[in-house]
């Protein structure tokens, strides 16, 4: 049987990646949400409101799987991973009580209102609650980067104790909360969020005008969509280039992993796509010569710290791993700047919505920004190994002590099979969701003029 | 050691995280027992009406088990690492079961079927009454004392837990939470549901008046550090003896009608319970069987005064906007419970 840090890291890595699925989603769909209640206040059309109120069943599906398995996460700290959860307590405790009391209690109250309260408050509470919702759930992404990027490149903190009794304090709360990374990756992170969330809106409503259903409801989706991801595109190449540059700053291993770079005499280039070979120490590929030294130096001809300026037992191992998930993300986010601007150029001319083939491409587009916030986190998770928290302790001493092997594999299977269980009903349900569509009110077929009669010049027949 | 108000930090996170866990008892607990007995309402619209009468509050309540959570890990890292892993196997059913409740209760509308209806209903009440007797299991096992040596580390096994203290505690916990959750529900309902609820309740507080006792007499008698401070300081006697009165008073109110005031009464008697247990094992959080040297104090598992002086400042800010919240939420859906479209 595999050892338990082996059977714990595929067991941590399994049920955080299936969770991230979803508080994505919920938090880019809460802003979506806000903006469609919004216009609805604004101008009164009942198209909004019927939107409005579809997005809300979805959000609450996402929400409720989201809260499921986030549950699972916080106490796995504990079960499989004690002597971390002795090391980091101190620090990481507080960040996760503030996420708990600022984030959850405020997102979950409102949340009641949001879905159960539109007879029951006036139209004014029903906003406030649906932004408190939102705002609650950027809260909780904040609190938990700010813990995770501490794991990064720790700040405001001492070491007491010695060997595993060790443990870090906080001796600064706000140097432990601004620390070195927090900003670029809570930035990049919320804004990948709004990404997935904004692109589940664009592709049902890119399917909805496929077929030719709920049309005015459909395009009204599709614009406030396209707008919240073409702002999140454009601003995540900034916060792509800044979260690049502070982890060449304080990663260096973790970027030379990322882009296979091994000889710290040597210019760095910067690769479109490649192969690291980490035996040979060789990567291969279509790249732009000295990018790397000008992202981490502004000179094209300047050496950069390679993989091999640091011990073999101190730096990650799955070096192509890293190497081709960061470029998969890097190409999708630039796909994602390309669609959503040719989109919007799209919509100016009023072009946008009869062009068969661009609606397919939005419409399977939703699994993009999902791809991209994966492995984006497979790469700065594993870009980070061997260290649980970086260069103070590793993963492999970060273990439960007296947990075993048996343990783990039966929660392992028990986890597999029920998160298999719950994504084949989700898929489900939200499939029956999107086709059974919005509730219309009686006068909002009317009432809307933003509807572009002639543009629809496909017929039904031909999908 | 800093004081604040006369008490070190230590004891006050301990008077936070008991706080926080009563908060979750008193709400959780309600919609808990609301789950365990859900199959005893036969017809569709009863279930309709027993699950939309918790909607739009149990998410909120469920959130007071993540605080307390992170509460535990913030203010006592050392606990949190030994008793979850020392618990490995009944916290990962309880996480399993979390995730069912969860689910059940958001996806059994979906679908008119009555297969499907059935089985979320099913689903429902075998993962409430698992969470409930999971989380009873841990509690009895935490009075009771585990077999922790000298490195805290657990020298037991699964069986361990299973000892027969702990289980009539897993069983008097269930007894609680149904009646809490029946007194809420019929608090909440109307008509034939409210008919029959009343029913419910009656027995619900016989079969908790029972469990009542037998624990009470249990503990007496097994559980001696349980009752040493208790003879120590003969004042304390006044929580067991307000316990009882609640109780009372809670048979009296459900006889007379007045389900308000018997939940306001059930939500007291969770919170004694609850306090007479952080009584009993002040200053200790895991007490250890084999030596009781070897137990974990809060002063030794505490996280540093730094740490714990600025969780203080956020418990101190966030707990009024929490409570804030709360109240909004329970006042908008105050009154009987009535169908609508974005019902469940």
């Amino acid at each position: 049987m595999p050892s338990v840090e082996i059977l714990s890291r595929i067991q941590f890595a399994f049920t955080i990646a299936f969770h991230y699925i979803y508080p994505p989603l919920s938090i880019g769909l809460g802003v979506c949400l806000v903006i469609m209640e919004g216009l609805y206040l604004k101008t009164g059309l009942l198209l909004y409101k019927d939107i409005t109120r579809f997005w809300i069943k979805i959000f609450a599906l996402i929400f409720g799987i989201g809260v499921a398995t986030g549950i699972v996460m916080e106490f796995e700290f504990g079960t499989n991973w004690a002597t971390y959860s002795h090391y980091v307590g101190d620090i990481f405790g507080s960040a996760l009580a503030a996420e708990g009391i600022f984030a959850f209690a405020m997102e979950s109250a409102f949340l009641g209102v949001l879905l159960f309260g539109w007879n029951k408050v006036n139209k004014g509470v029903h906003f406030f609650s649906t932004c408190m919702v939102a705002l609650g759930s950027i809260f909780s992404a904040l609190w938990i980067v700010i813990a995770n990027s501490w794991q990064q490149t720790p700040a405001g903190f001492r070491i007491e104790g010695e060997g595993l009794k060790a443990r870090a304090v906080v001796t600064d709360f706000w140097e432990m909360v601004l620390n070195p990374s927090s900003v670029d990756r809570f930035s990049h992170v919320i804004i990948g969020a709004f990404l997935a969330g904004s692109f589940l809106v664009i592709s049902v409503g890119a399917w909805y005008i496929l077929k030719e259903r709920h049309i005015k409801h459909a395009q009204a989706m599709f614009k406030v969509g396209l707008s919240v991801a073409a702002v999140a595109a454009l601003l995540q190449l900034f916060t792509g280039h800044r979260s690049a540059h502070y982890v060449s700053k304080y990663q260096p291993e973790k970027l030379a992993a990322m882009e296979g770079h091994y000889d710290s005499s040597a210019v760095a280039p910067m690769y479109i796509v490649g192969w690291v070979d980490n035996k040979a120490e060789k990567t291969t590929g279509i790249k732009i010569p000295g990018g790397l030294s000008f992202l981490t130096h502004n000179s094209f001809s300047a050496p950069v710290q390679g993989l091999n300026a640091t011990p073999k037992e101190e730096r990650p191992t799955a070096v192509n791993f890293v190497f081709q998930m960061y470029h998969i993300m890097i190409s999708i986010g630039v796909a994602l700047i390309a669609l959503t601007i040719f989109g919007v150029v799209l919509l100016w001319k009023n072009k946008l919505f009869n062009k068969r083939w661009l609606m397919i491409i939005f419409c399977w587009s939703v699994l993009l920004p999902q791809i991209a916030n994966q492995v984006g986190w497979y790469a700065a998770e594993v870009g980070r190994q061997p260290w649980v928290v970086y260069k103070l302790l590793k993963t492999s001493d970060a273990l439960s002590k007296k947990v075993t092997a048996d343990q783990v594999m039966f929660s392992l299977i028990l986890f597999t099979f029920v998160y298999v269980v719950l994504f084949a009903l989700f898929i489900y349900l939200l499939n029956r969701k999107i086709q059974h569509g919005p509730d219309i009110s009686e006068h909002a077929e009317s009432e809307y003029d933003g509807y572009y009669h002639d543009n629809i010049t496909f017929h039904p027949t031909k999908l | 050691m800093e004081t604040i108000l006369g008490l070190d930090l230590p004891t006050w996170w301990f008077l936070v995280i008991g706080g926080l866990i009563t908060g979750y008892g008193v709400l959780d607990g309600f919609d808990l027992g609301a789950g365990s007995l859900h199959l005893f309402f036969n017809k569709e619209e009863s279930r309709r009406l027993a699950l939309n009468a918790i909607g739009p509050v149990w998410d909120g309540n469920e959130v007071w088990l993540v605080i307390a959570g992170g509460a535990l890990f913030a203010g006592f890292p050392l606990v949190y690492g030994v008793v979850l892993s020392t618990f490995y196997i009944p916290f990962m059913l309880f996480l399993v079961a979390l995730i069912f409740r969860a689910i059940s209760i958001e996806f059994r509308s979906k679908e008119p079927w009555k297969w499907w209806r059935k089985m979320w209903d099913i689903s429902y009440t075998v993962s409430s009454t698992a969470i409930t007797l999971l989380l009873g299991l841990v509690l009895g096992n935490l009075i009771h004392g585990l077999p922790i040596n000298k490195e805290h580390e657990f020298t037991g096994n699964l069986l361990t837990f299973f000892n027969p203290y702990a289980i009539l505690i897993a069983v008097t916990t269930l007894s609680l939470f149904m009646l809490h959750g029946a007194i809420y529900l019929v608090m909440k309902t109307e008509h034939r549901l409210y008919t029959k609820l009343t029913v419910i309740v009656n027995n619900c507080s016989k079969f908790f008046i029972l469990c009542f006792i037998l624990t009470s007499m249990a503990t007496l008698i097994y559980v001696p550090h349980m009752t040493a401070r208790f003879k120590a300081y003969p004042e304390l006697f006044a929580i067991p003896l307000g316990a009882v009165l609640t109780l009372l008073n809670i048979k009296r109110n459900i006889d007379a009608r007045k389900y308000f005031t018997a939940f306001l009464f059930s939500c007291i008697i969770t919170a004694c319970l609850l306090i007479l247990f952080a009584v009993g094992l002040f200053p200790n959080i895991v007490i250890s069987t084999i030596d009781p040297a070897y137990s974990i104090s809060i002063y030794a598992a505490a996280s540093s005064a730094k740490s714990l002086k600025i969780m203080l400042l956020i418990a101190a800010i966030g707990t009024p906007m929490v409570i804030g919240y709360t109240t909004f939420l329970f006042w908008t859906f105050r009154g009987k419970v009535k169908l609508n479209e974005m019902s469940y």
